[in-house]
C-alpha cells in the first residue's frame, strides 16, 4: 500500500491549568509533524492578526468555538487528529479551567495517555495535583509530565529535576506509584518548539526522548488475559428471511468484545441468565474469523437455541462473575441539578439499562487536597463514593479491572441528561 | 498475548459499535445518504454491522436538486444493490410548500437542507439521523458528540452538550428530540480514502480526474454548469478535476488533479496542503464561525 502504514492507534488527552501551553503545545505537535494544512493556517494568522498579535498563536489551532474565540480560553473537549508512519494518534484537548472538571473526566475516559503540563516557573500547583488524580482515578496507566516553558526559567536542569522530584513524590503520595503505571518527563518549551518534535539547542542536557519520540515509541499494549471474556450482546440478528432456505432460522448474537478472547468452539454462558452454548462462527462483515480480540465488533452464532437479547453477556463456562444489583462506585457528577438521593435514575452500563437509587454517599473527595469529607448531596463536578441498589442485575467488574465492564453513566429519568459517571469500586 | 487492532480495524470497529447502539437504542433511526464517499463508507459499516439481516433504518437523501448527475444515478444503483430502502427529501418540495423561500433560483441551497431535513424528521417521526460527518472535516466539528443531541428545533448547542464517557452513548430522546449520531467521526479523510482502497468501494466517478469546463474565480475553480452559468469577463478552461466532496452544485468546487484511481488519490492526499472544506466548500470561507453558525441551525 501507499506512504502511510499505521500499525495501530493511540489516544491521549493533555491537561493542565489555564495557560500552561496546552493549546500551543498540540498547535506545535501538529505543525512541526506537518499535519496542519495551509488554509488552517491562513485562518489562524488572520485572526492572530485581528487580536494584535504578531506571531502566529499556534494554539488558535484546537481552540474551536466561537465562544472560546471570543474569550480565549479552552471550554469544551477539542479531538484532533494526526498519524505518523507509525500510528494514528487521537488527541483529547481538555479545558483548565476549574469548573470545567467534568469535561476533563469525559477526555480521560477514552485515553491511553494523559499528558500533564506543567509550567517550569510555577512548578506542581493545585491544578496539577488534581489533574493527576483525575488521571489515576480514570485508570490511565501512561502519564506524561510535560515540564513547559522551560525558556522563561534560562532552560536550568536543577528547576527541572525539583519539579520531577515534587511530582514522584505527590504521585506516591496518591498511590499513583506502581508497576501498571508509567510515568515519564521531559522539559520542553511549546511556544519555541524545543523537544517537541525538534530536540532544539536550549536544552541540550537533557537526554531523553522528545515528545515526538515517546509518542511514537509509547506501548499501550496489554496482556489480553483470555479467560476474562466480557461480550455484551448489542443488537440480535433474526434476518426472518422466509424466501431464503440459508436465512430461514438464522440468529447471531453482534457486540464487541470489551476484553479477553472469543474462539470459535468456546463454551460459554450467557448472563444473567446462565444457559450455556458453544461458538459455532465468529464473522466481521462475511469473512470468517477463529478468534477476536478487545475492541473487535463481531458477529457470533451458538451451537442451540437459547434466548438472548440486548443487554445479555456471553462469557466462559469457567468464569465465576455473576449479576449483582448492589455496589460502591465513585463517581463525577456532571449536571448542573444536585444529586438527589430521593429519586431514581438510570443507569446505563455496557449494552444494559437499569432503574437505580443511590442510597449513601460514603465520602467526598475534596478536591483541592484530595482529603475525604462527607456529604448531603452532589453538585456538578463533586467527586464521590456512592453505594447503588440496582431494579435490574448488571454483570459488572471493578473499574480497576476492567475499564468497560466496571464504568457506567448516570442518566436523568425525566430529562435523559447524561448526569454522572460512575466507577465501579466494590461489588456486594 | 498482546494484540492490538489496525487503526482501520479500530475505526471500523468502532463505527459498527456506534451504529449497532443506534439500532439497540433508538425506535426510528435513519440514515442520511448523499452518495458521497463518507456516507458510502456507512453503508459498508451498515453491512458489516447487520448483514446478513436487512439494515435496521431506511436511508434519506436531503435531495437539493442541484445535483450531478452521475452522483444520482450512482445513489440509485447502490440502493438497489443493497436492496434497501431509500427515502428522498427534496429542497423542491418545502420551496413549494413555501417553507424554503430562496432570495435567488441559483442561490446556493446548502443552508436549506436543515429545513428539509427537520420537516422529514419530523413527518417521518425519525428519533436519530445517521450521519457521515467527520469531526476533522471543521473546527467547530472538533467538538461534537459522537451522539449529538437536537432539541426540538433541531439545535445543536455546544455549550451545553451532553457529556460522552467512554464508549457509552446515551442516545435517549423525548417526542419531538433528536440524536445525530455520526459514526466516523473520528476518521480524517485520509483514513476514508484507505478504506475505500482496501473495502475496493465503488464511487460516483466525479470523485476521480477527469475534463472538465471551468472558470477560475475568488481563488477557487467553479464548474460551468446550468445553475453556475459562466459570468462576464471569465474565460471556460477545460481542465483536468477531481471533486473532494459531492454535494450541492451551486456549492462545490473540484480541485485540479491528476488521480484518477483511489491510490492516486491517497498520495495525493497524503501530500497535499489544504483542508477538504477549505478548498471545496465555497460557503464555509464567508466566516471562521460559519459552521458553528449553521449547525447551531439544525444543519447535520
Ligand atoms: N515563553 C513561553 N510561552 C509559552 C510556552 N508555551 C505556551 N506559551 C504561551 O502561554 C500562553 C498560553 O498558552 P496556551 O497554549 O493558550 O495555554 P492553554 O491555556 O494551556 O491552552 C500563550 O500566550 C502561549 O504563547 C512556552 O514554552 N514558553
Ligand atoms: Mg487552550
Amino acid at each position: 500500500m501507499t506512504e502511510q502504514k499505521n500499525n495501530n492507534v493511540l489516544r491521549f488527552m493533555t491537561c493542565g491549568s489555564v495557560d500552561d501551553g496546552k493549546s500551543t503545545l498540540i498547535g506545535r505537535l501538529l505543525f512541526d509533524s506537518k499535519m496542519i494544512l495551509t488554509d488552517t493556517l491562513n485562518q489562524i494568522e488572520k485572526t492572530s492578526k485581528k487580536r494584535g498579535m504578531n506571531a502566529i498563536d499556534l494554539s488558535l489551532i484546537t481552540d474551536g468555538l466561537q465562544a472560546e474565540r471570543e474569550q480565549g480560553i479552552t471550554i469544551d473537549v477539542a479531538y484532533r487528529y494526526f498519524t505518523t508512519g507509525t500510528r494514528k494518534y487521537i488527541i483529547a484537548d481538555a479545558p483548565g479551567h476549574e469548573q470545567y472538571t467534568r469535561n476533563m473526566v469525559t477526555a480521560a475516559s477514552t485515553a491511553q495517555l494523559a499528558i500533564i503540563l506543567v509550567d517550569a516557573r510555577k512548578g506542581l500547583l493545585t491544578q496539577t495535583r488534581r489533574h493527576t488524580y483525575l488521571s489515576k482515578l480514570v485508570g490511565i496507566k501512561h502519564i506524561l509530565v510535560a515540564i513547559n516553558k522551560m525558556d522563561l526559567i534560562d532552560h536550568d536542569e536543577s528547576s527541572y529535576h525539583q519539579i520531577c522530584k515534587d511530582y514522584l513524590q505527590f504521585a506516591n503520595d496518591i498511590d499513583l506509584v506502581s508497576p501498571g503505571v508509567n510515568i515519564e518527563f521531559i522539559p520542553m518549551s511549546a511556544l519555541n518548539g524545543d523537544m517537541i518534535v525538534e530536540r532544539g539547542d536550549s536544552l541540550t542536557w537533557f537526554k531523553g526522548p522528545t515528545l515526538f519520540e515517546f509518542l511514537e515509541k509509547l506501548d499501550t499494549s496489554e496482556d489480553i488475559k483470555e479467560s476474562t471474556l466480557r461480550f455484551p450482546v448489542q443488537f440480535v440478528c433474526r434476518p426472518h428471511a422466509s424466501d431464503n432456505k440459508e436465512l430461514h432460522d438464522f440468529r447471531a448474537f453482534m457486540g464487541r468484545i470489551e476484553s479477553g478472547l472469543l474462539k470459535v468452539n468456546d463454551k460459554i454462558k450467557v448472563l444473567p441468565s446462565g444457559h450455556e452454548s458453544k461458538v459455532i462462527e465468529i464473522r466481521v462483515g462475511d469473512q470468517l474469523i477463529n478468534e477476536a480480540i478487545p475492541e473487535q465488533s463481531v458477529t457470533v452464532s451458538l451451537s442451540n437455541e437459547i434466548d438472548i437479547s440486548r443487554g445479555d453477556m456471553l462469557v466462559h463456562q469457567n468464569d465465576s462473575i455473576n449479576a449483582v444489583k448492589d455496589f460502591s462506585a465513585m463517581v463525577c457528577w456532571l449536571a448542573e441539578a444536585p444529586l438527589s438521593l430521593s429519586r431514581t435514575y438510570l443507569v446505563m452500563h455496557t449494552t444494559r439499562v437499569s432503574k437505580v437509587k443511590i442510597t449513601q454517599i460514603h465520602h467526598k473527595v475534596n478536591i483541592q487536597n484530595l482529603e475525604m469529607e462527607n456529604a448531603e448531596t452532589l453538585k456538578t463536578n463533586d467527586i464521590a463514593q456512592l453505594s447503588f441498589k440496582l431494579a435490574q442485575p448488571l454483570i459488572v467488574d471493578n473499574y480497576e479491572d476492567n475499564r468497560s465492564t466496571g464504568a457506567f453513566i448516570i442518566v436523568d429519568e425525566s430529562t435523559y441528561h447524561t448526569v454522572g459517571a460512575g466507577m465501579i469500586q466494590s461489588i456486594a | 498475548m498482546k494484540k492490538l487492532l489496525t487503526h482501520l480495524d479500530w475505526l471500523e470497529s468502532e463505527a459498527i459499535h456506534i451504529m449497532r447502539e443506534v439500532a439497540g437504542q433508538c425506535s426510528n433511526p435513519v440514515l442520511l445518504f448523499s452518495g458521497g464517499k463518507d456516507s458510502l463508507c456507512l453503508l459498508r459499516i451498515a453491512e458489516k454491522a447487520f448483514r446478513p439481516g436487512r439494515f435496521p433504518f431506511p436511508l434519506m437523501h436531503i435531495d437539493t436538486g442541484h445535483n450531478y448527475s452521475e452522483v444520482i444515478n450512482f445513489r440509485d444503483k447502490k440502493v438497489r444493490d443493497l436492496n434497501e430502502r431509500l427515502i428522498v427529501a427534496s429542497l423542491e418540495d418545502s420551496m413549494k410548500k413555501g417553507t424554503i423561500v430562496l432570495k435567488s433560483n441559483d442561490e446556493p441551497r446548502n443552508k436549506y437542507q436543515s429545513i428539509t431535513l427537520l420537516e422529514a424528521i419530523e413527518e417521518y417521526g425519525f428519533d436519530c439521523c445517521i450521519g457521515g460527518a467527520r469531526r476533522d472535516e471543521e473546527k467547530a466539528r472538533a467538538k461534537e458528540r459522537i451522539m449529538s443531541f437536537r432539541d426540538e428545533f433541531g439545535q445543536w448547542d455546544p455549550k451545553n452538550q451532553r457529556p460522552e464517557l467512554w464508549d457509552l452513548y446515551n442516545a435517549k430522546v423525548h417526542k419531538g428530540e433528536n440524536i445525530r449520531a455520526f459514526p466516523i467521526s473520528n476518521w480524517t479523510e485520509m483514513d476514508v480514502w484507505q478504506y475505500i482502497e482496501r473495502e475496493n468501494l465503488e464511487l460516483p466517478s466525479i470523485y476521480f480526474a477527469h475534463k472538465r469546463d471551468i472558470v477560475r474565480r475568488n481563488e477557487s475553480i467553479v464548474p460551468i454548469t446550468e445553475v453556475t452559468p459562466i459570468k462576464a469577463g471569465e474565460k471556460i478552461e477545460n481542465i483536468m478535476v477531481r471533486f473532494r466532496t459531492v454535494g450541492d452544485i451551486t456549492c462545490t468546487a473540484p480541485v485540479e488533479s491528476e488521480a484518477d484511481d483511489v491510490n492516486k488519490i491517497i498520495l495525493e492526499t497524503a501530500s497535499t496542503v489544504i483542508t477538504e472544506r477549505g478548498a471545496t466548500r465555497l460557503d464555509d470561507q464567508t466566516s471562521d464561525a460559519a459552521m458553528e453558525e449553521r449547525k447551531k441551525e439544525g444543519y447535520f
